[in-house]
């Protein structure tokens, strides 16, 4: 009698390989040389990566790669930021690659900025529809900012000029080893201000005084603030991760300003031309009510003169039909009516016994008269 | 006392008010209530406007992590 084997089932290793290649690096920067390279119709790129005694199997996929300037030729020596992952159908090991980086004039903070570039992008944090709208009108506007320097009060004369809010400085350190931990306090701190808006503020310098500003920490700290962050960190043509972050980017402090708070002047403009609305509204109201009332106030006048006339006219008609049908008009025509004392009429020749009196009607008047 | 409106809310509220009275369905009544609200309110918008300054204060934390705004000259 045999028992029977105890067998793993394929997918059962492939599930087990899978998880521990892809548990085993995450995601890093791989230096070396590429081997043969494919683009597909797709655009998907299928390479391999290469030192003295080893290769791997890469590829990368269309919406990456669309990003490179050229197709390294085969012998290139790059830089590739990539994670490992098990292709379960075939059962291979591969790499799938973010980055490809010719190494030649690639410093290691080029590196790392792609790497954090990658990485904040992989989260969505650079998706227009994250983007929110800034107020229209701020009360509290969060500064954060170092107090050296003049940007701080260049911000300041700005909201003088412009608009009267309330500005809360939280400061921080922007430059240096302690920027880091600096700002992602301050930003933090941002979130129980109740502000409307965040200004994050610093003065031009060279370009390494900006790299705060490209960390990833700080950058995921900008868009863990409550309210709409508005960067200014660098000038016209210094772009950091910090910048694409934020839901909007002003060259220097006092252009954040311009663009986060409104001119008084506009909106007293604006509230003027709301009152002439309200005023001329009204007054075509007015208007339209009036007009109303004449008019109904004629039609009221008329159908009153038209009603009277109407009954004028019918008692007209009815006295001259009742003037017709009076008895006083045959009596004009010369005929008389005789009556009794009783007031009876007396209508046949048996109604006047000789001697008896009666009246005699006549158009004008009563005539005494006595049969014979 | 009431807090007055925030800008934003009173400009809202405000062009409502102008879309009311220009509709022809608002009787006069109606009409003048909203007028007189529009007109109160442009008032203290404009009040608030022209009065109100900067000011410019800066977060203050000890160390308990508690946080206190003190002015700042700016």
């Amino acid at each position: 009698m045999t028992e029977e084997l105890r067998a793993l089932s394929v997918a059962e290793v492939v599930d087990t390989l899978r998880r521990a290649i892809e548990g085993s690096l995450g995601q890093v920067w791989v230096k070396g040389e590429i081997g043969e390279l494919k683009v597909n119709q797709s655009g998907h790129w299928f390479f391999t990566l290469r030192d003295a005694d080893c290769s791997i199997r890469c590829a990368m996929w269309a919406t990456y790669a669309r990003r490179a300037r050229v197709v390294p030729p085969p012998g290139t020596e790059v830089y590739m930021l990539a994670r490992p992952d098990f292709w379960a159908e075939r059962g291979e090991l591969r790499m799938t690659a973010v980055t490809v980086l010719p190494t030649a004039g690639v410093g290691d903070a080029q590196l790392e900025l792609q790497r954090v570039r990658e990485a904040l992008a992989a989260d969505g944090l650079f998706d227009p529809s994250r983007k929110r709208a800034l107020p229209r009108f701020p009360r509290r506007v969060a500064i954060v900012t170092s107090l050296d320097g003049a940007a701080l009060h260049d911000m300041v004369t700005v909201a003088r000029r412009r608009w009267p809010a309330r500005i809360v400085v939280v400061r921080s350190v922007v430059q240096g080893e302690a920027a880091e931990r600096a700002l992602v306090h301050a930003l933090t701190m941002v979130n129980r201000l109740k502000a409307d808006v965040c200004v994050v503020g610093r003065g031009g310098g060279s370009k390494d005084d900006l790299s705060a500003f490209n960390l990833e920490k700080v950058c995921r700290a900008i868009a863990a603030v409550k309210v709409p962050v508005v960067t200014a960190v660098g000038h016209q043509t210094d772009f950091t991760l910090a910048d694409m972050v934020a839901d909007a980017r002003a060259a220097t402090p006092s252009a954040a300003m311009e663009l986060v708070l409104p001119d008084r002047n506009e909106v007293l403009r604006l509230l003027g031309s709301i009152g002439s609305h309200l005023g001329k509204a009204l007054g075509r109201r007015t208007r339209l009510v009036r007009e109303r009332l004449y008019r109904t106030e004629d039609r009221l006048s008329r159908a009153i003169t038209d009603a009277l006339y109407e009954r004028r006219r019918a008692l007209d008609h009815a006295t001259a039909k009742l003037d017709a049908l009076s008895p006083l008009r045959v009596l004009a025509r010369g005929y008389a009516v005789a009556r009794g004392d009783d007031g009876r009429v007396l209508r046949r020749t048996a109604d006047f016994e000789t001697g008896k009196r009666f009246n005699l009607r006549v158009s004008d008047g009563d005539v005494p008269a006595k049969a014979e | 006392m009431t807090e007055p409106l925030p800008l934003a809310q009173s400009i809202r509220r405000l062009e409502e008010i102008v879309r009311a009275l220009e509709a022809d369905d608002t009787d006069l009544d109606q009409s003048l209530a909203l007028f007189e609200e529009g007109v109160a309110l442009l008032r203290s918008a404009r009040g608030r406007l022209e009065e109100a300054e900067v000011r410019v204060q800066q977060v203050l934390e000890d160390a308990a992590g508690e946080i206190r705004l003190g002015d700042l000259d700016a």
